[in-house]
């Protein structure tokens, strides 16, 4: 069978001709949504020069007057700045190894299970909290969380002290990474439980003909099976080093908490909306964009090399 | 699987297992009941904190207040509107860009060169503060399209449709081109029914992520009238004091304790997401797939 292209590379003046002709269709068919990225992605890319300048909303970007890196020397000598990193950095390793952690032991206990109907209603209750915003969730736990609240009305009932969940910086890291867990961990096992429906039957069988039990099978079997998935995610997983969770935090913490709980995002939110400082905001943003570009590299870099993965 | 293993280590494993489980699953859902609970108790059970996971003291009076708040309901109709103009539009840009972008460097000259203009915004941005001033300078501040039109192209459902675009069969394409069907066409008539099911997909996440967008209102929406739903609840929650509150609302408080009130509206608030869940689930797996890429 001929093919349009093959036939079209038979002659070289015609392929041109047909190309104008036919495709232009194809730019148009882009120019709505390369005017929107210009606008709204680009444009903000080109603003990013006011960390340098002395901005001005009189001015605009580009006539507001340059300062160098007077921004940046003076955000580093900032006393809490050196809590907010710290803090981002912890909040965000731990959610993201127990992020893998959980949702990994859910799913290899999910794949155990041999009832498809209670297999199923645990799904459809683990992934429900995934798909609700922040401010529901954060609803619901500021209300669970606080003195009185239901969790240390449990605490109470096995005798031991109220805990403030959400004003003592002791407990405030905790609170931040076990509620997103909750909300994440159904969600982040849908990949594994993919890929161990994958895993071939017959390695079971054969294991079982050779007297493994079930926890050996799991082990030598199941989780072998998964390697590859694991290591994926893993790989991607670094690319949120600096995304501690900025709406969850901006929704559940208080300045009781800032020692523990300000982030990265959360201090430029505040800088910038709050108190107008919008260079040191955007000088802070910069430094937070720059450094989760190149994770983000890093990470599709490893995400190919171990997992044969890319994405376009 | 067929294999049957009856020992008694393998029972008490089963046993254990489904325990676990069982306690993860209801982890999961003992907090939304305890919000019901809440919402359906009188103001004084529910101030003294003595409702757990059934209502103490029933009454609906809580939900009657809800639905005969002007500001919640017009916060709700906010939303309802930003996801119908935000799904179509994000469909929109999403089929426009994919269909292009799927096809060779031999059609598409310079494909390479567009393929990184859309992908950089994917791993760069200019950050919250000079995108703030973007859309501000845009004079779109204060505007209920402020909540579609800057995230009117999601990159990542492109480049997911784009991959599935490309995995359609070439052969019905060139054919329909030697039938002389131009592209728009061979989009319409051809691609798009193809892939009812991504753009299904595709549809709901945009559906889910417009209802639940909140901040977008809380920055650029002074005026409290344009919020949409999630703004306001947040809102609701973070205002102790009443100073922030309008009057309407001022009152709602004197007659009903806040938390049975806050439950009421946090409870309403989930249902559109409850309602759509037994689709999500059918789709979501094809949409956490769809973006692979099958080589």
């Amino acid at each position: 069978m001929t093919t349009l292209s093959s036939r079209s590379t038979l002659n070289k003046g015609n392929k041109v001709h047909w190309n104008l002709k036919r495709n232009w269709v194809l730019y148009a068919f882009l120019v709505p949504s390369a005017v929107m990225l210009l606008v709204f992605s680009y444009w903000p890319m080109y603003g990013i020069v006011i960390a340098f300048k002395d901005f001005n909303p009189g001015l605009g970007f580009a006539k507001s007057p340059w300062v160098g890196l007077d921004w940046f020397k003076f955000v580093f000598t900032l006393p809490n700045f050196t809590r907010i990193i710290t803090n981002t950095i912890v909040i965000a390793v731990i959610k993201i190894i127990l992020g893998q952690l959980i949702p990994i032991t859910f799913a290899l206990l999910l794949n155990e299970v041999r009832m498809k109907t209670f297999k199923k209603t645990i799904q459809t209750f683990v992934y429900l909290p995934h798909f609700l915003s922040w401010v529901i969730v954060g609803g619901i736990f500021l209300d669970m969380m606080s003195r009185e609240g239901l969790v240390n009305q449990m605490i109470g009932l096995v005798g031991l002290k109220p805990i403030g969940f959400l004003i003592d910086n002791n407990w405030f890291k905790f609170t931040l990474i076990s509620t997103d867990i909750w909300k994440n961990f159904g969600w982040g096992a849908i990949l594994y439980l993919a890929a161990l429906s994958n895993i071939n039957p017959e390695l079971y069988e054969a294991a079982v003909i050779d007297g493994a039990n079930r926890l050996q099978r799991m082990f030598n079997i199941t989780l072998p099976g998964i390697t590859s998935t694991i290591v994926l995610l893993a790989a991607l997983s670094l690319g949120g080093i600096l995304d501690a969770g900025f709406e969850q935090v901006l929704i559940m913490y208080n300045p009781a908490v800032y020692p523990s709980g300000d982030v990265l995002d959360t201090f430029i939110f505040r800088q910038g909306l709050t108190e107008m400082q919008f260079s040191l905001a955007t000088a802070v943003g910069l430094f937070k964009s720059c450094i989760g570009f190149l994770l983000i590299m890093l990470s599709n870099r490893l995400a190919n090399r171990f997992a044969n993965y890319r994405i376009f | 699987m067929n294999i049957q293993d009856k020992s008694l280590g393998s029972r008490m494993f089963d046993l254990i297992n489904i325990l676990i489980l069982t306690i993860l699953g209801l982890s999961c859902v003992l907090p939304f009941v305890n919000l019901l609970a809440i919402s359906l108790s009188s103001s004084a059970a529910a101030t003294a904190n003595i409702v757990s996971f059934w209502p103490v003291g029933f009454q609906l009076e809580g939900y009657a207040l809800v639905f005969k708040s002007g500001a919640f309901i017009h916060a709700f109709g906010v939303s309802v509107l930003r996801v119908l103009a935000g799904t179509t539009l994000n469909l929109l840009f999403i089929t426009l860009t994919a269909y292009p972008l799927s096809k060779e460097a031999s059609e598409l000259k310079g494909r390479n060169v567009i393929m990184w203009f859309y992908v950089v915004p994917m791993m760069f941005s200019g950050g919250l503060i000079p995108f703030f001033l973007v859309v501000q300078q845009l004079k779109l501040v204060d505007s209920f399209w402020v909540l579609v039109i800057p995230g009117a192209v999601p990159l990542f459902s492109v480049i997911m449709m784009m991959n599935y675009f490309r995995g359609i069969n070439k052969n019905i394409y060139e054919s329909a081109m030697i039938d002389g069907a131009g592209h728009f066409r061979i989009l319409v008539q051809i691609y798009l029914p193809l892939s009812l099911p991504s753009l299904a997909t595709l549809a709901l996440f945009a559906m889910v992520g417009h209802w639940n967008e909140w901040f977008s209102g809380l920055i650029f929406l002074n005026d409290m009238n344009k919020w949409p739903l999630q703004t306001y609840l947040r809102q609701q929650l973070v205002s102790i004091d009443t100073r922030n509150l309008r009057a309407d609302d001022i009152d709602l408080l004197l007659k009903l304790s806040n938390r049975s009130l806050k439950a009421a509206q946090l409870f309403v608030a989930t249902v559109p997401i409850l309602c759509v869940y037994p689709f999500l689930q059918k789709y979501f797996v094809t949409g956490i797939t769809l973006g692979s890429v099958k080589e």
